[in-house]
C-alpha cells in the first residue's frame, strides 16, 4: 500500500462529497446549503490542486486541468456568496442561493471527472 | 512542457499544504468561536470578514480586530494564528528561495535560456566545443570578424571567464559534456545555419564523439578536430572530418619552417597570425646543432620536424628510456649548468626548451643564455595564465602550441583559398618566398595583413559579372585602384588565382578576368574593405574603369567633390 497514493485519493475523493454536499438539496432554498460546507469544499479542492502539481504525464496534466476548473468555480460561488451576505442590501435571497448553487454543481462535474480519471489511473496500473 | 515550473510546483507542493491548512483553520476558528458586536449582543464572524481578518494578520499588518473588537476567547484564537501563519509563511518563501538558489535549479534555468538563445539565433554561428586557450582563440578571432560562436565546455570557471569577454557578439555558452549528443542537440548541431563545428577539448574521445555526430546529422558541414594521437587522426579522417590538427605536429612543422624556411614561415606567419612576427626575426644563423630539452610527445614532433633536414640535435631528457639509442643525449633537466654544459652548449645554435613545466623552461633558457649569449632561445609556454613571465623572458620565440592551433583553425575558416595557397607554397622555393615576402611588407609595412577570396559569381561580386557580361575587358589591375581616388593603388595584390583546376599564383595585373575565376587577396583590412566597393558597386566599378564620376545625384557627387 502506497501512503502517499492514499491521501491522494483521500483528497480527491473528499473533494467530491463535500461538494455533492454543498450541492444536495434545493436550489433556491437557503436553508439547505451550509456555508462551512463550500468553505471546506473550497479548501479540500485547493489542496487537491497542489498535490496535482508537478506530475508531467498526459493524465496528470488532465486532473491538474479538472482540479483548476473545481476551484475556479467554487471561488466563484463563494464570491458571489460574500457579494450577497455582506455588500448587496437584500442578503442571501433564494435567486442568489440558486446561482451560488449552479456555481457549485458545475465545480461538482469537474470533481466527477477528476474521480473518474483517478479510477482510470488505477486502473491502467495493474498490480 | 515547461519543466522548471514543474520542478518548482513538485518542489513547492508540501509548503503550499501547509499554507492552506494553517489558513483553513484560522478562518474557520475565527467562524466558529462566539464573539459580541458593539452592543454586547452575541455574533459569530462570517466567512468573509475571517478571510479578510487571517489576510491580513497573516501577512502582520494588522488593521486591528474588525468589525467589533474581539472577545478573549477570539484573542487567544488570533495569538494561535497569528504564529502559525508566520511561520507557515516563511516556510513557503524559505522553500523558494531554496528551490531559486538550488544549484541544479540554476543549472536548469542556465540550459534553458541557452536554448532558448540558440534556437532564436538566426544568423550563422560557429558551435565551438572546448572553451582552452585554443577556444579561446578562435571565439576571439570568430568575434573580430563578426561570426558567432556558441561554446560548449565542461568547467563552468572557463565559461565564466566567457562571460567575461566583451564581446560585440556575445557568445553563447553551455556548461556540459560535449560528448552528449544531447547536449551538442542543445547548441544547434542540427541547425542548418551552424556553419561548422570545432571540437576543441583536450580529450580525444570527446572530440572524435562531437565530429561523429555532427558527420551524422549533416555530412556536408565543416568540422575541425583536434587530435592528440595517430589512432585518432586516423579514425577522425576515415569519416570525413575536414580538417585535423594534431597541436604538437602542428607547432613542430611551423617551426621547423621558421628554421630551415625563414622566409616561407614569415609567409605563413604573416596570413595567419594577427600578431605577426616582424621582418627582422628571421634568423641568419639557424643551421648547426641545436639542444631540445624534453622528450617527451611534443619533443619528439619536434625533432622529427628539425632534424629531417639535417640538422644535428642534442637531447636533454631526464627519463633515459624514452630516447632511442643513437640519439645524442644528455641526461638531466636541462635547468642545472652542470647539463647544459654536458650538452654543449657553448657549441649550439640554439636551445629549445620544450618541458612540460613552465617553471623549468624558463630557467632552462636563462642558465643557457648566461653561458652562451649568442644563443637563439625557443621556449614553451603551456599554460595561458603565465603570459606575463614569458613575454618578458626576451627570448627570440615563445611555443604557444595552442595558439598555433587557432591561427590554423581560423585560416581554414576564414577562406579554403588560403590553405590551397599556403599548400602551394610550400612546392616554391625560399628565393620565391623571399620575393612575396617583400612585396607583401611594401604592401602592408608592419600593419596586420589581412586577406579575402572571392569568386566571381553573381552573388558575390555583381558588378564584375554584369560589366564582364556586357563585353568589358576587366583585368586585375581593376580591382586594385581605390574606388574614390582611381590614380592611387590599393595597398593589396592577389596572392593566387583559381580558374577550374588551374591554379596561378601572384598573377600578374594584366591578368584577365573571367566569370567563375576564384582569388585570393591579401593587403590591408581597410583596402580589402574599399574593394568590395568595386566589387558589389556598378556606379563604383564603372568610375574605377572609365574615371567617369556618373553619380545621378547632383547633392551626393556635389559632395563627393567636395572631399575630394
Amino acid at each position: 500500500m502506497n501512503r502517499e497514493k492514499v491521501v491522494f485519493a483521500f483528497f480527491i475523493v473528499l473533494a467530491l462529497t463535500l461538494n455533492v454536499g454543498f450541492v444536495v438539496g434545493d436550489v433556491d432554498n437557503p436553508g439547505h446549503h451550509e456555508v462551512v460546507e463550500l468553505f471546506l469544499a473550497i479548501v479540500v479542492s485547493l489542496i487537491c490542486t497542489v498535490l496535482k502539481f508537478g506530475d508531467r504525464s498526459h493524465l496528470g496534466a488532465l486532473m491538474l486541468a479538472t482540479s483548476l476548473v473545481a476551484d475556479l468555480q467554487l471561488i466563484a460561488a463563494a464570491s458571489i456568496w460574500g457579494y450577497h451576505a455582506q455588500i448587496s442590501a437584500a442578503g442571501v435571497t433564494g435567486d442568489a442561493m440558486a446561482s451560488i448553487v449552479s456555481f457549485a454543481a458545475g465545480a461538482l462535474v469537474a470533481n466527477v471527472i477528476s474521480v473518474v480519471l483517478l479510477v482510470i489511473e488505477t486502473v491502467l496500473v495493474r498490480r | 512542457m515547461n519543466t522548471l515550473l514543474y520542478i518548482m510546483l513538485r518542489r513547492l507542493r508540501l509548503p503550499l499544504i501547509v499554507l492552506i491548512l494553517v489558513y483553513a483553520v484560522s478562518i474557520l476558528g475565527l467562524v466558529i468561536i462566539p464573539g459580541q458586536d458593539d452592543q454586547g449582543q452575541p455574533w459569530r464572524m462570517g466567512f468573509f470578514h475571517a478571510f479578510y481578518f487571517v489576510s491580513f494578520m497573516g501577512s502582520t499588518i494588522g488593521f486591528g480586530e474588525i468589525p467589533y473588537p474581539f472577545t478573549d476567547a477570539q484573542r487567544m484564537w488570533t495569538l494561535v494564528c497569528i504564529y502559525s501563519t508566520v511561520v507557515a509563511w516563511l516556510y513557503a518563501i524559505g522553500s523558494t528561495l531554496a528551490i531559486i538558489q538550488d544549484a541544479g535549479f540554476q543549472r536548469l534555468i542556465r540550459t534553458r535560456r541557452f536554448a532558448q538563445q540558440v534556437r532564436t539565433l538566426e544568423e550563422s554561428f560557429y558551435l565551438v566545443c572546448g572553451y582552452g586557450t585554443t577556444g579561446r582563440e578562435v571565439v576571439m578571432g570568430l568575434e573580430r570578424r563578426g561570426v558567432r560562436s556558441v561554446v560548449i565546455d565542461i568547467r563552468q570557471e572557463r565559461l565564466d571567464q566567457l562571460g567575461l569577454e566583451e564581446f560585440a557578439l556575445p557568445a553563447f555558452s553551455l556548461c556540459a559534456d560535449a560528448s552528449l549528443p544531447d547536449n551538442l542537440a542543445l547548441a544547434g548541431l542540427s541547425k542548418p545555419n551552424c556553419l561548422g563545428v570545432l571540437a576543441l577539448t583536450d580529450q580525444d574521445n570527446v572530440n572524435l564523439a562531437i565530429a561523429i555526430a555532427s558527420k551524422l546529422v549533416l555530412p556536408k558541414r565543416m568540422v575541425i578536430s583536434r587530435s592528440e594521437n595517430v589512432i585518432t587522426s586516423a579514425n577522425l579522417a576515415s569519416f570525413g572530418t575536414d580538417l585535423i590538427i594534431d597541436p604538437f605536429q602542428q607547432f613542430a612543422e611551423y617551426f621547423g619552417l621558421a628554421v630551415h624556411r625563414p622566409h616561407q614561415h614569415l609567409v605563413v606567419d604573416w596570413l595567419l597570425n594577427p600578431q605577426h612576427r616582424p621582418l627582422s626575426s628571421i634568423y641568419k644563423h639557424s643551421h648547426g646543432r641545436w639542444i631540445l630539452c624534453g622528450f617527451g610527445r611534443f619533443g619528439k614532433a619536434l625533432y622529427d620536424a628539425l632534424k629531417s633536414e639535417a640538422t644535428e640535435i642534442t637531447l636533454i631528457e631526464p627519463d633515459a628510456s624514452r630516447v632511442n639509442s643513437g640519439m645524442d643525449h644528455v641526461n638531466g633537466v636541462g635547468t642545472e649548468a652542470v647539463t647544459l654544459d654536458a650538452a654543449r652548449v657553448n657549441e649550439a645554435v640554439g636551445i629549445i626548451a620544450g618541458t612540460a613545466n613552465d617553471a623549468d623552461n624558463l630557467s632552462i633558457i636563462m642558465t643557457a643564455r648566461q653561458m652562451n649569449p649568442k644563443l637563439i632561445t625557443v621556449v614553451r609556454q603551456n599554460h595561458a595564465a603565465n603570459e606575463l613571465m614569458f613575454a618578458n623572458s626576451k627570448s627570440d620565440f615563445v611555443m604557444q602550441p595552442g595558439h598555433t592551433v587557432a591561427t590554423k583553425i581560423l585560416g581554414h575558416i576564414r577562406t579554403p583559398l588560403l590553405q590551397l595557397f599556403l599548400q602551394q607554397l610550400q612546392t616554391q622555393d625560399e628565393v620565391w618566398a623571399h620575393t612575396l615576402m617583400n612585396r607583401i611588407s611594401q604592401s602592408v609595412g608592419d600593419e596586420r595583413l589581412d586577406s579575402r577570396s572571392f569568386k566571381i559569381c553573381t552573388d558575390q561580386t555583381p558588378a564584375l559579372i554584369d560589366a564582364i557580361e556586357s563585353g568589358a575587358k576587366l583585368t586585375l589591375r581593376t580591382l586594385m585602384k581605390r574606388p574614390y581616388d582611381r590614380k592611387a593603388a590599393l595597398d593589396c595584390f592577389p596572392l593566387m588565382l583559381k580558374r577550374d583546376e588551374e591554379i596561378t599564383l601572384t598573377p600578374g595585373e594584366l591578368h584577365e578576368l573571367q566569370s567563375g575565376d576564384e582569388l585570393l587577396f591579401c593587403g590591408r583590412t581597410n583596402d580589402l574593405n574599399d574593394q568590395l566597393w568595386i566589387l558589389e558597386n556598378q556606379q563604383t566599378l564603372n568610375y574605377v574603369l572609365t574615371g567617369v564620376d556618373d553619380n545621378p545625384n547632383p547633392l551626393l557627387r556635389w559632395i563627393r567633390n567636395l572631399k575630394v
